[in-house]
């Protein structure tokens, strides 16, 4: 067995065994649960990276990357609409704030010959950690902005100024240059421990350690990023199952089921709105975040609506509104439908070219019409999703289905 | 005692409930006064001269038509079936395409006196508006009749209609592409002066034309039909509709055809104006909203005053602004309504 | 015969149990009052009634017929009509608008029938071109009693129609629901003012948590000891 194998193995094993560990009975006690997880997600690893080749590995690897953002941001979508009810349709807005603002304070601004190429309103060249915390506390600060005002007001105003904030977010990052480089790419958003995979090494880690990367190359990288952002979704997933079952959490629900709101005040009500909008919008720019410097240049037409709000409300809506796993594996499921659609639609590149000489080229819409089809019919004969919402309290049961 | 009962009938005098009348009457001025001196001063400041606000103006008026043929159907849409119609631009946009595709099997003739087009564009605008209404009765019967039916929540049918908006698009985007077309290319369309240096193209005049028709058309169908009074009580109060014993059903029918009749047309224009693509209309949905929201929530004519206001401010704004900003100067003018008077200009307080 | 029948109803909202096991009846020509403390279930009995909610148990029927789950527009074509507690108007038709649309469901002329209801209210003929929000809150009570009116039902449901109204005006309107009785009209009505609605009804349903408490005529009731001390301040 290669030393390579064995180092992805051992990567793969942080997320694999975060799953066996979920998957084991709750019984188990922690002495036996944990090594169990490890032990068996090693295995698993160990499996995978030995059976499968290298190419379609690391095709799964990035795939796994993109699935993992897109979990942090149906989380996010998941504390604002699953618990709390907010009819947010400009995640894209957020998402596209974290993204650029982390991109902005990790790179440095250009100097000399390149400034006339790029344009940046500044770059700190901070850690990437900085990056993704600024990035969650400025998508955090335009939500409170947009929700002050509409929050207060009827459902659907919400919804109507979150499609406009997305808009407007969207106007800004292609037509200022001095911002982001307008309509043009900001590139060389750094990659986190990327020297991990570096003939130079690390600097700040003692020899020995840095001496089991060795064997990694670049290409590499990929692993590395995904256990990155498999720790973000573990870590995100496990504090807002903390955070739901407080007793935030239970006001969240109060607020979205309406009869126990009549017991609250209306200022209550708009407050606990705000907050769960605001931590929702935080994931959502943290996730931006981990976009961008997986993609390492970035510009406004990443943050379509259709990618960046739509394909995400269909993540919450099939994996299960209200439940947290459901977001996860929602954003697997769908993120797995939008990129498998895309190879059933090559293969089907002839029999549309005989449909019509355009068609081939327009397959990617189809798999918007595939998507848009599923999202109906899982509002008209699944509302509840895949797994369906966690209920903690069987006051509520039934309600949102009847 | 009850606290939803209105308050102790007190007799009024006259002079007091003319009073009452006139102050929205006299708010709605000024705002709009306050709202273009603003913008005029913003422009002169800017040293822009007053000929060109004043046509920026006069197309603001335009384009407040054709985005007041779309706020009509979504405010009405909005009263009768409490769904926020995200779909709605896209019903513009297939509009807009739909004539495109009538146009191309009509035998091309020559253009009608100044304007760009000939016989055969009215021809298609006749066919596509009705077949965009039936896109609405059809989106109904579909998706959201079913839905009304399991008594889903609201939220859940505004989620259907940002489902209907993607399937619309995508249906557009696999049939005709992303790229942007013409209805005609290689026709001139000169401006001529209209009066005191403001020019204007023969072909807005026409959208302008058309616009207030059917405006009038729909002042009368509300104002004259049974069913269009209908379909005011309904977006007045559906529960009351129902328990009055107005087919709600069919209210809700009628509404989603002249809705998106309303909507189709106002696609056409827009793209007789400008060109056709398949984000025309999910653009345009935020100052269909702005138009609706400040005209008041399922009140047709607020929606007419709204758009007129929306279509304004957005012409005259891109005197000194990137024009790609209109929509979010739209957006502004929604933030505004919606922090200091989020009823509207027609609304009672309280009651949005 | 009776003409409406309510037999074991147990109905509520969502999971909430608001009505437990209530009987009404209303005869053919009768004013029947409900009557009871805030919170009652009053208007819910109402509603139901009029088929806006699904009873749990018991049956709700109209002359012969069973009219638990007909949609609303059916029952108005059975002759039954309801005017709500509250928002029984539309606000921006005027007077007269609101009238055909109480009418929504004829098809032939109705001027005779508009006329009919401004003889009653002629109050309402004066303003017949008012937008109805912007009237006083007894004329939109005439509006949404002339409204329901127009279809001239067997039977006519007010919910608390004179809340909120100032004594002269109540003292107008109970007269009014005297005059739609005489001709031919049943009413069943909903009402805090125990003490006329008691000396108008004939017969009378006292309410209480969502059970039936007392029932009687109306005078019986007046006079009885319990109703005296729960609504007449006695
Ligand atoms: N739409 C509703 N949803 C949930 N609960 C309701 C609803 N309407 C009424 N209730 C509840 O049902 C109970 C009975 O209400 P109802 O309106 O029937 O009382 P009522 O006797 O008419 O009182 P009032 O004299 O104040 O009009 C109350 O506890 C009320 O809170
Ligand atoms: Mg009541």
């Amino acid at each position: 067995m290669s030393d390579v194998a064995l180092i992805k193995s051992l990567l793969l094993t942080i997320p694999l065994a975060f799953l066996v560990f979920r998957a084991l009975p709750a019984g188990l006690a922690l002495a036996a649960r944990l090594p169990l997880a490890l032990a068996l997600g090693w295995t698993v690893a160990l499996g995978v990276t030995l059976l499968v080749p290298t190419g379609v590995m690391s095709y799964l690897a990035s795939f796994a990357i993109v699935g993992s953002i897109y979990a942090v941001i149906a989380l996010g979508l998941n504390v604002q609409w699953g618990y709390t009810g907010l009819f947010n349709i400009g995640i894209a807005a957020f998402f596209a704030v974290g993204a650029f603002t982390s991109a902005l304070f990790t790179t440095t601004a250009p100097t000399g010959v390149a400034a006339g190429f790029t344009q940046q309103a500044f770059g700190l060249g901070a850690p990437f950690l900085v990056g993704v915390l600024a990035a969650g506390v400025v998508a955090g600060v335009l939500a409170a902005v947009v929700g002050g005002p509409t929050l207060r007001l009827r459902d659907d105003y919400l919804a109507i100024a979150t499609i406009g904030i997305a808009e407007l977010v969207r106007l800004v990052f292609q037509n200022e240059r001095w911002l982001a480089n307008g309509p043009q790419p900001l590139r060389g958003i750094p990659q986190p421990l990327v020297c991990l995979v570096r003939e130079a090494g690390c600097p700040w880690l003692p020899a020995p350690i840095m001496g089991l990367f060795a064997p990694l190359s670049p290409r590499d990288y990929t692993y590395v990023y995904l256990v990155i952002t498999a720790l973000f979704v573990i870590v995100t997933f496990m504090v807002l199952e903390r955070a739901v079952r407080s007793p935030w959490g239970r006001l969240l629900r109060a607020v979205r089921e309406e009869e126990d709101a009549a017991a609250m005040n209306g200022k209550d009500v708009a407050r606990i709105k705000l907050q769960a909008f605001v931590v929702g919008a935080v994931i959502m720019g943290m996730g931006g975040a981990l976009y961008a410097h997986y993609m390492v240049a970035i510009d406004y037409s990443h943050f379509d609506p259709l990618y960046a709000t739509f394909l995400i409300w269909v993540m919450l809506m099939l994996g299960g509104s209200g439940n947290n796993r459901g977001a996860i594996l929602g954003a697997f499921v769908i993120w797995g439908v939008w990129t498998g659609a895309a190879f059933a639609v090559d293969a089907l590149r002839p029999a549309l070219a005989a449909i019509s000489p355009e068609l081939p080229a327009r397959g990617p819409y189809l798999r918007l019409l595939l998507i848009a089809l599923l999202l109906i019919f899982i509002l008209l004969f699944r509302p509840k999703g895949l797994i369906g919402e966690e209920r903690f309290v069987s006051r509520h049961s039934g309600s949102r289905e009847a | 005692m009850d606290a939803m009962t209105p308050p102790l009938t007190t007799r009024r005098r006259p002079g007091e409930r003319l009073k009452g009348l006139l102050g929205s009457r006299w708010a709605l001025l000024t705002v709009l006064a306050l709202v273009v001196a603003g913008l005029w001063l913003m422009a002169s400041l800017q040293g822009i001269p007053g000929q060109r606000v004043l046509s920026l103006m006069v197309r603001g008026v335009m384009l407040g038509g054709i985005l007041a043929l779309g706020a009509i159907g979504l405010s009405l849409i909005f009263g009768v079936l409490r769904i926020p119609n995200f779909a709605h631009g896209d019903m513009m946009t297939s509009g807009a395409y739909l004539a495109l595709l009538a146009l191309s099997f009509i035998p091309l003739g020559a253009p009608l006196g100044p304007f760009s087009f000939g016989y055969e564009f009215l021809v298609a605008l006749v066919i596509a508006m009705p077949l965009v209404g039936l896109l609405g009765y059809a989106l109904d019967r579909l998706v959201f009749r079913r839905l009304r039916n399991q008594k889903s929540p609201p939220v859940i049918m505004a989620m259907a209609a940002l489902g209907s908006a993607f399937l619309i698009r995508s249906l557009i985007y696999v049939f005709w592409g992303a790229d942007f077309v013409f209805y005609y290319t290689g026709r001139p369309r000169p401006a001529f002066e209209l009066f005191a240096g403001i020019r204007v193209r023969p072909d807005q005049l026409f959208i302008l034309g058309l616009a207030l028709a059917m405006i009038i058309l729909v002042y009368l169908l509300l104002e004259r039909t049974k069913m269009g009074k209908a379909m005011r009580a309904t977006a007045d109060n559906p529960e009351l509709a129902r328990v009055t014993g107005i087919d709600t059903e069919s209210v809700i029918r009628w509404t989603w055809l002249i809705g998106g009749g309303l909507a189709g047309a106002g696609g056409v224009m827009y793209g007789l104006d400008a060109q056709l693509r398949p984000e025309m209309g999910w653009w345009l949905l935020l100052p269909l909203f702005a138009a609706v929201i400040l005209g008041t929530i399922g009140n047709a004519y607020g929606a007419l005053v709204g758009a007129l206001v929306i279509g304004i401010v957005w012409q005259v704004s891109t005197a000194f602004l990137n024009p790609a900003y209109g929509p979010g100067v739209a957006f502004m003018v929604l933030i505004l309504v919606l922090l200091f008077r989020p009823q509207g200009i027609f609304g009672k307080p309280g009651g949005a | 015969m009776a003409l409406l029948t309510i037999e074991g109803l147990t109905t509520g909202y969502g999971e909430m149990e608001v009505l437990r096991d209530v009987s009404l009846r209303v005869e053919e020509g009768e004013i029947v009052s409900i009557i009871g403390p805030n919170g009652a279930g009053k208007s819910t009995a109402m509603k139901a009634a009029f088929g806006l909610l699904e009873p749990w148990q018991g049956s709700i029927r109209l002359g012969e017929r069973t009219i638990s789950g007909l949609s609303a527009d059916k029952i108005v074509r059975l002759g039954m009509c309801y005017v709500p507690q509250t928002d029984n108007v539309f606000p921006s038709l005027t007077v007269e608008e609101n009238l055909e649309m109480g009418a929504f469901i004829l098809t032939g002329p109705i001027k005779e029938r508009k006329e009919r209801v401004f003889a009653l209210f002629p109050r309402l003929a004066e303003r017949r071109k008012q937008r109805a929000g912007k009237m006083s809150g007894g004329e939109r009570q005439m509006v949404a009693m002339g409204r329901a009116l127009m279809l001239d039902p067997k039977l006519l449901l007010l919910d608390e129609p004179s809340a909120g109204l100032a004594p002269l005006l109540v003292d107008m309107i109970f007269e009014r629901i005297r005059d739609i009785n005489a001709s031919g009209v049943s009413v069943l009505m909903v009402e805090q003012n125990a003490k006329k609605s008691l000396e108008l009804a004939h017969h009378a349903f006292v309410l209480v948590n969502g059970e039936n408490r007392i029932d009687g005529a109306g005078q019986a009731l007046l006079a009885d000891p319990e109703v005296g001390r729960l609504f007449l301040g006695g």
